[in-house]
């Protein structure tokens, strides 16, 4: 450059990161769990048991037992007998402080929760540490507040709880969903038989610890660990005034099929295909980083993902191009270090659903990129990918892949964008990005989804209710709307 | 983005090794106030909110210890050491070129700084201190800091500074005729004074504290560089908010679209407010993750700064020493 | 009814995209009251009929969300004004379907009229009083606003031919939804005859559809209909499960009427306004 020579330094083609991995020591695990029933673990010999293991390595973590119909029974049975003597007796100011008791013990065991969590789930450690965790504190702290406060919550002046509440939860945020679930349900005065995902059933049983700690009344709360076949009987069982369930439309349909007959309570929280549309004058370094949020965000196992990018066609070659060069910054690897941004897939099952799925994408003609990064071994592993040449009609433009799979198309008109993000029968989530806040909210209008994030992506927090429409299911999570899931009103 | 009238279509990999820094010819100037508008107004918006949570999200990166090392020696080498006071003398001036020389006389591995920068008076005699050294001198100039003085003054004040042997000129845009929308105004000081620099390098000021909103830092960083900036710098220094990491990260964006669209390179320069060797690497992933590693040289980033020296100095002895020194060991200056 | 002369006996037809078709399968049926008496023939909806039923409310569902609030409230207002400008018609036809005296009937008629005054005054409320901003822990804006479900199947009740209509029809209007209904198998007529009414109170063609028919034929085709959003099955009786089943299969939003529900006397409170709302939740970043 000028006449000056700088002394040469070697350039650092790419800096690398430090593995920096969280500690494992915080966090005991016990080798083998019985089930949380009326206050207490049930002796794990006396059930059948199976192996939870870490998805980055398939090693086994620990031993949890199959919770029967016998035993789903037996924990409604404590609930109902909780929620007749104690927890509807009880004066909503006290519920409310049982409520914040746990969430204090979530904030004072975070560490250990986000630990247990990135290895029971395989989520990046820096996302169970700074959203997981938190959120599922925030959300308790939130619920507590209204426990004594629900006459003035909108539903006429003497609201009631339903009774028992059956809640049944999956494996993309088991912490976080178990405090949606839970939080609201018992800030309205119902007590809960609470049934985590098969694959990630450790940090729900953490959390089982902690509400010993936080000395709730036996029975009202019931942690059932198990299959599918254990969700089944609670969702089947007479004694379950309501089911709250997370998971898949097609689990989902199941349920609601099978409480029609008795009209039990149900509120359903299921799959999406989540479009998230870039307007040319998106503010573009952010709407990247959006995109990337959406879509790579725990590895895409999230139901509210946006997995269908539209991108305005005037922009689409720039957008792709900026993308690939993303995407090729992604960390990917051990969960437990700090630095990773894409961890493991959750299970080998998932993993071959989403397999299958690229595959269908290739097969129908889509263009596939997948980063070129190095994946581990062993251990669940998807590396990063974006299709672009995807036509509506293509599976992946159509079906969940609940992966870290991106299937771009294009629009040309705000128009044609709406029709395309609506082009589905799901209705969880979308993304906006514009910098013309009239074109925004026209189009928020006209989006058929519970949540839209404009100029931005993936964001949750306790007041604000999170659920779909159409085939994504009802009722609503977080904020005021969340307390009707759980209030006979 | 309205496409500038300037696509090369030799442009540079970004992140790659292989960029020319020989400039290609420079774009043909825009003409009318007009085209400017409607070439910086086409550029994408910034979300402000998205890009501090991008810095944030950055910030949490940990380095490698070796990485972490050779990061520190890179910082050093990049600092602009400072002094821009109404109280400099030639006895201030002479211990900065000493500092700048060698910051750590008693570890002679300590890179030196890249520059020394002092007001257009100072000049000679930091070129004098500093005799052959590889260490460039760096005058602020275009009446510093304010700006507010008629363009001959400006230009007088650049041409006196290069005349004294100045290497690179840090010059300031006329604020209130951006930010009233004289974006020609502007545009054409740059270049005159672009000319008046003669071979000497030009970094210009935008000073983004006055500017106030990211789209500001990025339609004046892609003016300066329309203009000829060979580097863009965030402040003088002397306004309260001086170069922040959402800022750093808006002209990082700035210089790698730019060389996307045009294959020139042009440099970024941090200034004011850095003071941890923490900061400095936190910036330096900002420059590795958003421009790129080819960034990652003296020619193409600058931290202006003074007391960073010392903190950088003390961190590398602790990394090589393996405990906290005390500050005492590395001279004020 | 004068001797000497032979009256004219309407048919009443069903209400299909603003106008009045007869079942395109050409069946009617007879209409007896509980004492025997004949009240008249009507169309007996199909299958077919349903599905274009569905369809004309699909295309008029975006303009009526769309309209305004305070324009939905007029047209609902409007059709209380149509229900008391011939209120002793309404008030003879409830007498005769569901064996009032005079007197009831009036009070029924009354009743019902001011349950659409009510609801006709929810349209510009509904989204203050079930929506409003959530103050999240961010830089964000960020707003709840209720968003109608869409295309709504009513079961409308058996026994309550105005009042209980009205009390199911007017909350999923009010909320913006469009709305095909299976009136009381049998006890039609009052109902037939508001879909006369709204063809003079401004209901734009498609956002009430009227069907007057058999539950067990017609109601299946409705819960399992996929481009219905939701249904309210409050006048589905021993049915009720088996379409609550029925709509599993597109994830519908399903209302399942309590005893309480058949009271219609009462304030129905904002239950019904609830059922058939989505909430739609906006995030927006704040930043200079």
């Amino acid at each position: 450059m000028s006449e000056l020579q700088h002394q040469t330094w070697s350039r650092l083609n790419d800096l690398e990161y430090a593995p920096a991995p969280e500690s494992r020591d915080i966090v005991s695990i016990r080798p083998n769990y019985g089930l949380f029933i009326d206050g207490q673990f049930t002796d794990p010999g006396s059930h059948q048991g199976f192996q939870t293991i870490n998805p980055a390595t398939e090693a086994p973590l620990a031993t949890v037992a199959l919770g029967s119909a016998a035993d789903v029974s037996r924990a409604v049975i404590s609930a109902r007998r909780a929620y007749d003597q104690v927890w509807s007796q009880m004066p909503g100011k006290e519920r409310a402080k049982y409520l914040f008791r746990i969430a204090r013990l979530i904030q004072e065991r975070s560490r250990e929760l986000a630990v247990v969590e990135t290895l029971d789930n395989g989520k990046p450690i820096r996302e169970s540490r700074d959203v997981d965790v938190p959120l599922a504190a925030a959300h308790f702290f939130y619920y507590a507040g209204w426990a004594d406060k629900l006459e003035h919550a909108g539903f006429g002046a003497q609201p009631r709880p339903l009774g028992v509440a059956g809640q049944i939860i999956p494996w993309n945020f088991p912490l976080l969903m178990a405090a949606w679930k839970l939080a609201p349900a018992l800030a309205a005065g119902n007590t809960c038989v609470l049934k985590p995902a098969e694959t990630t059933p450790l940090s729900a049983l953490i959390l089982a610890e902690i509400l010993q700690q936080a000395e709730i009344p036996p029975g009202v709360v019931n942690i059932v660990t198990g299959d599918g076949s254990t969700g089944a009987a609670l969702v089947s069982h007479p004694g379950v005034d309501k089911i709250a369930f997370t998971g898949s439309t097609e689990i989902g349909r199941r349920i609601q099929r099978e409480l029609a007959p008795s009209g039990t309570h149900v509120t359903l929280e299921l799959g999406g295909k989540g479009a998230n549309i870039i307007f040319e004058d998106a503010p573009l370094d952010q709407a990247i980083e959006g995109i990337i949020d959406g879509i790579f965000f725990n590895q895409g196992h999230v139901c509210c993902a946006g997995s269908r990018l539209l991108v305005q066609e005037s922009i689409a070659d720039e957008v792709q191009r900026r993308l690939v060069r993303r995407i090729e910054q992604l960390r990917v690897g051990d969960p437990m270090d700090k630095n990773t941004d894409v961890g493991a897939i959750n299970s080998a099952e998932q993993l071959s659903r989403i397999h299958e799925l690229v595959d269908a994408g290739v097969a129908e003609g889509a263009s596939r990129y997948s980063t070129t990064c190095t994946l581990p071994d062993k251990g669940f592993w998807f590396a990063p990918t974006v299709f672009t040449e995807v036509s509506q009609t293509h599976r992946i433009a159509r079906e969940e892949i609940f992966g870290p799979v991106l299937s771009v198309l294009t629009f040309r008109t705000p128009e044609e964008a709406v029709a395309k993000a609506n082009n589905t029968t799901y209705g969880l989530a979308c993304g906006v990005w514009s910098e013309k806040g009239s074109r925004t909210l026209w189009v928020a209008e006209r989006l058929r989804a519970g949540v839209i994030w404009s100029n931005t992506y993936n964001k949750f927090d306790p007041t604000s209710p999170f659920g779909g429409v159409r085939e994504s299911g009802f009722g609503r999570e977080g904020g005021r709307h969340g307390l009707e899931a759980y209030l006979n009103v | 983005m309205v496409s500038l009238p300037l696509r090369s279509q030799h442009a540079p990999e970004i992140g790659g090794a292989d960029i020319t820094f020989a400039p290609p010819a420079r774009p043909s100037l825009l003409g009318s106030e007009a085209e400017l508008r409607v070439a910086l107004g086409g550029l994408s918006g910034v979300d402000a909110v998205g890009a501090n949570a991008r810095v944030a999200a950055l910030g949490t990166r940990s380095l490698k210890q070796g990485t972490k090392r050779a990061l520190l020696d890179l910082a050093i080498s990049m600092i602009d050491l400072t002094t821009l006071e109404g109280m400099d003398t030639p006895g201030k001036v002479r211990s900065l070129c000493t500092k700048a020389l060698r910051p750590d006389p008693s570890d002679p591995s300590v890179p030196h700084v890249a520059a020394v920068c002092v007001y257009p008076d100072l000049v000679e005699m930091a070129r004098n201190f500093l005799g052959d050294a590889p260490v460039a001198v760096a005058s602020v100039a275009t009446a510093f800091p304010s700006g507010r003085a008629s363009l001959n003054v400006k230009l007088a004040d650049v041409r006196e500074a290069v005349a004294a042997g100045a290497n690179e000129i840090d010059m300031v845009i006329d604020r209130g005729a951006f930010l009233t929308g004289k974006l020609g105004l502007v545009y054409d000081e740059i270049v005159a004074v672009k000319e008046a620099c003669g071979s000497a390098h030009l970094k210009v000021i935008l000073e983004t504290g006055e500017l106030v909103t990211l789209d500001n830092v990025r339609r004046a960083s892609w003016l300066s560089m329309l203009a000829g900036a060979d580097f863009i710098k965030t402040s003088t220094g002397k306004v309260p908010v001086a170069a922040t990491p959402p800022v750093v990260l808006v002209m990082l964006e700035a210089v790698r679209d730019f060389a996307e669209e045009t294959g020139v390179v042009v440099g970024v320069k941090a200034a004011g407010g850095i003071r941890s060797a923490k900061d400095a690497l936190k910036y330096l992933v900002l420059v590795n993750e958003t421009a790129g590693s080819a960034w990652l040289t003296p020619d193409l980033y600058r931290f202006g700064a003074s007391s960073l020296l010392n903190d950088l100095l003390m961190q590398r002895a602790k990394q090589r020493d393996g405990h906290y020194v005390r500050s005492d060991r590395f001279s004020g200056d | 009814m004068s001797s000497d002369r032979l009256d004219v006996r309407k048919t009443y037809k069903l209400l299909i995209n603003g106008a009045f078709p007869r079942s395109e399968s050409g069946r009617t049926y007879e209409v007896i009251a509980a004492n025997g008496a004949f009240l008249g023939n009507v169309a007996r909806a199909s299958r077919k009929d349903l599905r274009e039923a569905v369809v004309a409310a699909r295309a008029a569902q975006p303009k009526w969300q769309a309209a305004t609030a305070y324009n939905r409230g007029q047209v609902l207002y409007r059709m209380a004004e149509m229900i008391e400008s011939r209120r002793d018609e309404f008030a003879f036809h409830v007498a005769q379907s569901e064996q009032h005296n005079d007197r009831d009937a009036q009070l029924i008629v009354s009743a019902a009229i001011d349950r659409v005054v009510w609801y006709a005054g929810w349209t510009d409320k509904i989204a203050q009083v079930l929506g409003g901003t959530n103050p999240v822990a961010g830089p964000f804006f960020n707003f709840s606003i209720p968003t109608p479900t869409g295309v709504i199947g009513v079961i409308a009740p058996q026994e309550s031919s105005l009042l209980g209509f009205v009390s199911c029809v007017a909350p999923p209007l009010a909320a913006g939804n469009a709305v095909v209904v299976v009136s009381s198998t049998t006890r039609p007529i009052p109902s037939l005859l508001l879909g006369e009414v709204t063809a003079t109170a401004d209901v734009p063609g498609g956002v009430l559809n009227i069907l007057s028919g058999e539950v067990a034929e017609l109601g299946p085709v409705l819960a399992q209909h996929e481009d219905v959003d939701g249904v309210d099955l409050t006048g589905a009786g021993d049915l009720a499960p088996t379409l609550a089943a029925d709509a599993s299969g597109s994830i519908k939003r399903v209302f399942r009427a309590t005893t309480a529900d058949h009271d219609w006397a009462v304030d129905p409170g904002t239950r019904r306004l609830r059922a058939f709302v989505e909430t739609s939740t906006v995030w927006h970043t704040v930043g200079q």
